[in-house]
């Protein structure tokens, strides 16, 4: 195994897809000539060329479209948003166009499609490009939505996701493509549509994706050091959802939280609950929390855009609270 | 033009100048955050184009827009303490370097969507035309921002609806590190327009005397009711698109073949060459400038951080 960079992982997963299969390319803004602005395909373009990694003008619902239309013809686009932000702009191509094209024509058209957006907070970026709408795009049949928390993940889930013939959202961490992890060598995928347990305890079971599985595994640690330990479900996939392992760790602490980066409202820590609530009442010890973001635009200001997030802190004083509860 | 315009309006480039060589320094020292566009290079746009509007007038511009604040009368001080954050920005800190903005001054903000804020120019002059004032609203935006389906929308609804528009493509040649003829089918976006029936024209955006001549006289055609124009400034960004941009899509030398056309540097020269001004008393102004970024700067560093309780506020106008 090797410790390589999120960056790297997913870097790697794309380059040995296009190798592998000629009718995988990329199109999106700025991923050729500059490498990408999260410099994701860096030399790729020299390696495969304009065609193949191909710079498009600033016109998120085009380059959607252009997707969709080239996947029904068999091709297999991995189409880059250079933050997932923008995908509000190429919104009906998403949701009405892609996530629903299979089922509306009776599983005649079939679109091999990956849409790789960079989504998160924590960098000042203001209210307009610093969101975490992973939920909104899982609110959609049709469309399914990977959001990997860890380098091994996200070179399986990506290159499953290249190979699968479903429309799907691939949402990375813009604060995250610099976290080190080990990553299998060689040809490995990673089923999407499993969620997987990343931390074994028997106290409390966290359940999280992305950014927040570092935030929670840190929470952890710090918990560990009183004598707490929890359990952590990496959801991995936010659609189709897994709660397999959710519901296994639950049955067995009776207590859970759910730690998500975006709002709480409408999130995805209520589908959980809700999940939890529906499918194991009779297990349930203590009310579930949810740890999530403030219900606020996120503002430029660093120390208030920090107490919007949710932190280590955060995480820690949930898990308190569902064992004092 | 009297005499005093012209030296307002060299003063006010050099303070945009020297206010973005100085933020630059505070972004290395982590003062400021986020994304920092620099305007280098295209101050003569702005800067002629809104010299030449009316107090009503209204301005709406991108990210790109600590030039712009300025020459819609925002002060210094009020543009520096957003870029560090504080909550005697413009906009409460809350909006940070794409975000200024000033509604009593009519400028309506930078917008960090490409091409997002041309649909509401727009509304913005469809407001004007409803309630019958003759106010002409000038939209900026950049030649990248051409491409996206916002602005033909925006300028087909401006036409069909004869809306007191300017818009202003700022053509530096490049969104982000793709050269315009890599993005558009027309590497004129005069052509553009003239696809929607608009009246046109390609002016020398380096030229801060030429931006303001055509810009007054587009400004007034329209304010008497010609219907929307639009206005190519052929400018080029001397610094990277943000802090950070490795800059590998064009070369060093294309680079400094344009800094030679510094459009500061163009204006001085002008104003020597037609007396206006001796280079004494253009000296005298860079200092008033650097005095007034100086002191910008210190306010700003001296500003409060916003309350926390700011954090819940402006969510909604009512609770
Ligand atoms: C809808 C949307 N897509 C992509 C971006 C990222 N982005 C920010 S600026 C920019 C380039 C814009 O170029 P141009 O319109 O020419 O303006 P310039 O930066 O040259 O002033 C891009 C792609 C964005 N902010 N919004
Ligand atoms: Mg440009």
């Amino acid at each position: 195994m090797a410790r390589i960079t999120m960056r790297e992982a997913i870097s790697q997963a794309l380059w040995e897809e296009m190798e592998r299969d000629p009718s995988v390319f990329i199109l999106g803004e700025e991923v050729g000539v500059w490498g990408g602005t999260y410099a994701v395909t860096k030399g790729f373009y020299d390696h495969f060329g304009p065609e193949r990694v191909r710079d498009t003008p600033i016109a998120e619902s085009g380059i959607i479209g252009a997707a969709i239309g080239a996947a029904l013809t068999g091709l297999r686009p991995v189409a880059e948003l250079m933050t997932i932000n923008f995908a509000f702009s190429a919104m009906d191509h998403i949701v009405n166009q892609a996530a629903k094209l299979h089922y509306m024509f009776g599983g005649q058209m079939v679109l091999p499609l990956v849409i790789r957006a960079v989504g998160g907070g924590g960098r000042q970026l203001g209210a307009t490009h610093s969101q975490t709408p992973d939920a909104i795009f899982a609110h959609f049949p049709g469309l399914k939505v990977v959001a990997p928390g860890t380098p091994a993940d996200a070179k399986g889930l990506l290159k499953s996701a290249i190979r699968s013939n479903d429309p799907i959202l691939f949402i990375e961490h813009a604060t995250l493509y610099q976290m080190r992890g080990e990553v299998p060598e060689g040809d490995y995928t990673i089923p999407i549509g499993k969620s997987t347990v990343q931390r074994a305890g028997k106290d409390v079971t966290i359940v999280t994706y992305s950014k927040m599985l570092e935030i929670s595994l840190k929470a952890a640690e710090q918990l560990s050091k009183e004598g707490i330990e929890v359990e952590i479900v990496d959801l991995r996939t936010l659609r189709p959802l897994d709660m397999d392992p959710v519901l296994e760790s639950f049955k067995k602490t009776n207590r859970a939280v759910i730690v998500e980066e975006g709002w709480k409202s409408y999130g995805v820590g209520a589908e959980i609950a809700a999940r939890i609530y529906e499918e194991a009442f009779d297990y349930v010890d203590a009310p579930i929390r949810r740890v999530a973001q403030k219900e606020v635009p996120l503002p430029y200001n660093r120390t208030l855009e920090q107490m919007a997030l949710p932190k280590v802190e955060d995480v820690v004083q949930a898990v308190r609270e569902v064992l004092n509860g | 033009m009297e005499k005093d315009e012209y030296l307002r309006m060299y003063k006010e480039m050099v303070i945009i100048r020297r206010l973005e060589e100085r933020s630059a320094e505070l972004y290395q020292q982590g003062k400021i955050g986020g994304f920092l566009h620099l305007y280098i290079g295209q101050e003569a746009v702005s800067t002629g184009l809104i010299s030449a509007r009316k107090p009503q007038d209204r301005v709406i511009t991108a990210y790109r827009d600590h030039g712009v604040a300025i020459n819609c009368g925002l002060s210094a001080r009020e543009v520096m303490a957003e870029l560090l954050g504080k909550a005697t920005g413009c906009s409460k800190g809350k909006g940070g370097s794409m975000h200024l903005a000033d509604v009593t001054k009519n400028f309506w903000g930078g917008h960090a969507i490409v091409g997002a804020h041309l649909p509401i120019a727009t509304g913005l002059a469809l407001g004007d035309a409803y309630t019958g004032q003759k106010n002409v609203t000038i939209c900026m935006f950049g030649d990248g921002a051409t491409n996206i389906g916002y602005f033909h929308e925006a300028l087909n609804m401006s036409k069909i609806w004869n809306l007191p528009v300017l818009w202003v493509c700022e053509n530096n040649q490049y969104g982000m590190g793709t050269a315009v003829e890599r993005a558009s089918a027309v590497s004129e976006i005069i052509q553009k327009a003239q696809a929607y029936g608009m009246p046109s024209r390609r002016v020398d955006g380096m030229d801060v005397v030429a931006m303001r001549q055509a810009a007054e006289e587009m400004i007034e055609a329209i304010r008497e009711g010609a219907g929307p124009m639009l206005m190519e400034a052929m400018t080029y960004r001397f610094r990277g698109h943000s802090m950070g941009d490795p800059e590998r899509y064009r070369k060093p030398e294309e680079v400094h073949r344009y800094q030679e056309n510094d459009p500061i540097g163009i204006f001085r020269q002008y104003l020597q060459e037609n007396g206006i001004a001796t280079e004494e008393a253009l000296n005298q102004l860079d200092d008033e400038a650097e005095a007034i970024v100086e002191d910008a700067v210190q306010f700003a560093e001296a500003s409060p951080e916003p309350q926390p309780h700011e954090l819940f506020e402006h969510i909604y106008v009512e609770a």
